[in-house]
């Protein structure tokens, strides 16, 4: 789960990572009003979606006048923005941060993730800040600092110092920027974060060191223990569909295809995608009507599945282990006859009771194509797609 | 021989009395796993399925001999079930659990080390179908009856997926010695390097089909140990290769994120270490069908 810059810093800072005074705002007369509590003689406008690169696409304004402010807000909220992480179709952003706006000396990188490689987290850290870590990692890959965390005792001071000085701060600096790493860490370990990017870290010309700007991801499996944190969840920036899929504990993910998924298992899902392209055809959607698939959950994922208007063919591929065909069969038959499926459909089951399952959609009456084996699934749904 | 487990493993059950776990203890006993007990912290000295029941794992050990279990425990509990097979010596833990936070399953991982390599417990999953040795024993929720005994190890990311290459080889005659499915969170107990080891020292085993998806390292690390070390072919496949970059693809772990995650890379990588990729999901049967009719002084009929 992602959280906005905004929700990012509170957290952070209620760890020791300074940051800028600010405050969030839904509307532009409450921006400006923000801006005159804040205090302070520039402050910059920051629209929140989830996405980095706002700068770049007009989603931050340096503002001078309580008027600027006022005008800024008024030009991002309820816009759509788009930048080169959100796609064409973009973001509407419905809140702004108003944050006191001051001169920095230097723009440093600092960010931490869980590596998978090491089974550890990794802190990387550059004195080139302010660009993307992927564009650093090929531009300037001299310039990474890295640390690996042992998770028995976590963060040392010393791992820290050493991530300091070799950022090129000076001793006052250091300090400051040391507090600031080990606060992040405690954060991340603390929150069950599997991400935390500050970039940039700025140091200001009286040395002191503040996280400009802040994102932070969390690991879904742990929000259970991290209530406050799962409240920061806003809905509005994530895919419609892809939100009332996780309401219902599915799990869907849209694509631009025209062949509809409904599959058991998240790999089994991926390779059925995939053999549908093999077969030359267009996947609409990943989704993982998981191990139950209860006449419930079937009828959701077609609801969910129809509600994209680009599907022009639906492919049911169930490899039945605990559950059984059969009783898929039955949701199956019972969904078409409830939702009225409008689009050609090509079931194939496979596993625990199949035949009994085969027999219950042939006997259905129902305009259902059957497949024997993923090929077959994967080739007749692609022959449907481009008939219709 | 298989790998693992058999028929003779001793097994006990973690969170035993659940309503899930006892479900799929009936379906492991009906297939020969050799359950001798279970584990309900507060139900110690009871019985469940005509098999003891202990407050903890060690007690559970001590008392019938287990070596090994399956923790059937919700997340917010199974890292803590992990390390205490780990601590009463048992050898392997499976756990099928979904949803274990990242960060636990790193520090089970860590508490691993306090013990010597050659006492150390392998932990299969989570988030995994389970093992199944073929006509032997298994350990997990996967459909028994759609594996049959033979010559070819599976090691899965993915469950279902495990059960589709396990059906198409089925399908033209060729059956298995175990499965393995390590699971689809981004930090395993046990990886594809660990199971293709023991797979390599398996004298039944004449070869592997290794199923990964996107996200993760492990996919290159085996493949590489594979060129290096391995005797018996490798047939690979990777899932995901229509998954856009940045999106998790229902498993925890399956999101592209850096390089060398996606699935064209990693099918690559495979292709570069000498391994076989199945060019299609549909078409994990017939490359094993195919990379087995060249092995040496053997005879397929498919």
């Amino acid at each position: 789960m992602d959280v906005h810059e905004y929700q990012a810093k509170e957290l952070l800072s209620g760890f020791g990572v300074p940051i800028q005074r600010g405050s969030v705002a839904y509307s532009a007369d409450q921006a400006s009003f923000m801006a005159s509590e804040l205090g302070g003689w520039h402050w910059a406008v920051k629209a929140q979606i989830h996405s980095g690169a706002r700068g770049k696409a007009g989603g931050i304004k340096l503002c001078r006048t309580y008027h600027d402010v006022q005008q800024a807000a008024k030009g991002m909220l309820g816009k759509k923005l788009v930048t080169q992480q959100t796609g064409p179709e973009g973001k509407i952003v419905q809140r702004v941060y108003v944050e006191v706006a001051e001169k920095f000396e230097r723009e440093l990188y600092f960010g931490i993730v869980l590596d998978r490689k090491a089974e550890r987290v990794r802190i990387i850290a550059s004195a080139e800040g302010g660009m993307e870590i992927e564009e650093l990692a090929k531009t300037a890959p001299q310039s990474i600092l890295q640390v690996i965390v042992e998770p028995a005792v976590g963060l040392q001071p010393f791992q820290a110092r050493e991530l300091a000085f070799g950022l090129g701060l000076n001793i006052k600096q250091v300090s400051r920027a040391v507090a600031a790493i080990l606060g992040a860490y405690r954060a991340f370990r603390s929150l069950d974060a599997s991400m935390v990017e500050i970039n940039p870290l700025v140091v200001t010309q009286d040395d002191r060191v503040i996280a400009l700007d802040a994102k932070m991801s969390f690991d879904d499996n742990a929000l259970f223990r991290h209530p406050h944190v799962a409240e920061m969840r806003d809905l509005s920036q994530e895919d419609p569909r892809e939100a009332e899929a996780s309401q219902d504990s599915l799990s869907y993910v849209g694509l631009t295809g025209d062949i509809g998924c409904i599959i058991n298992g998240a790999g089994l899902a991926m390779a059925t995608m995939d053999t549908i392209k093999y077969a030359g055809g267009s996947p609409a959607n990943f989704l993982d009507v998981g191990g139950g698939a209860s006449p419930e959950r079937v009828a959701k994922a077609f609801k969910l599945v129809l509600s994209d208007a680009n599907v022009k063919a639906i492919l049911v591929n169930i490899f039945a282990g605990i559950n059984r065909c059969d009783w898929v069969a039955q949701g199956v038959v019972q969904a078409v006859r409830d939702i009225g499926i409008k689009v050609p459909l090509v079931v194939r089951l496979a596993g625990t009771n199949e035949t009994e399952g085969r027999r219950i959609i042939q006997d259905s009456g129902l305009p259902i194509i059957s497949a024997d084996t993923l090929a077959d699934a994967a080739q007749k749904s692609v022959a449907a797609a481009s008939a219709a | 021989m298989s790998i693992l487990i058999d028929e003779k493993t001793p097994v006990i059950i973690q969170g035993f009395t659940g309503d899930k776990a006892t479900f799929h203890a009936r379906e492991m006993i009906a297939y020969g796993t050799r359950v001798v007990g279970g584990v309900t912290p507060g139900k110690g000295g009871q019985t469940h399925l005509e098999r003891p029941v202990f407050n903890t794992v060690k007690e559970a050990v001590r008392a019938t001999g287990a070596t090994t279990s399956l923790a059937f425990v919700p997340p917010a509990f199974a890292a803590d079930s992990l390390m205490e097979a780990a601590d009463a010596g048992l050898a392997l833990v499976c756990t099928i659990t979904d949803g274990i936070p990242a960060q636990d399953m790193m520090r089970v991982k860590r508490y691993l080390m306090r013990y010597p390599k050659d006492k150390r417990t392998m932990i299969v999953g989570p988030n995994c179908a389970g093992i199944i040795s073929a006509g032997k024993a298994m350990l997990g929720i996967m459909p028994g009856h759609i594996y049959r005994r033979g010559n070819v190890g599976i090691v899965s990311r993915s469950g279902t997926l495990g059960y589709e290459a396990a059906a198409q080889m089925n399908a033209i005659g060729i059956g298995q010695t175990t499965s393995v499915g390590i699971g689809g969170d981004p930090i395993n107990g046990s990886s594809f390097l660990d199971h293709l080891m023991l797979f390599e020292q398996d004298p039944e085993t004449e070869a592997v089909v290794m199923i990964g998806e996107i996200g993760g390292p492990q996919e290159a690390e085996a493949s590489k140990w594979v060129m290096e070390h391995m005797s018996k072919p490798v047939i690979g496949y990777v899932a995901g290769l229509t998954a856009p970059r940045g999106r998790r693809m229902g498993h925890a772990g399956a999101i592209i994120s850096t390089s060398g995650d996606s699935a064209s890379e990693k099918a690559e990588t495979m292709k570069a270490y000498g391994l076989t990729v199945a060019p299609s999901a549909s078409e994990l049967g017939s490359t094993v069908a195919e990379v087995l009719r060249h092995l040496p002084g053997r005879r397929v009929t498919a």
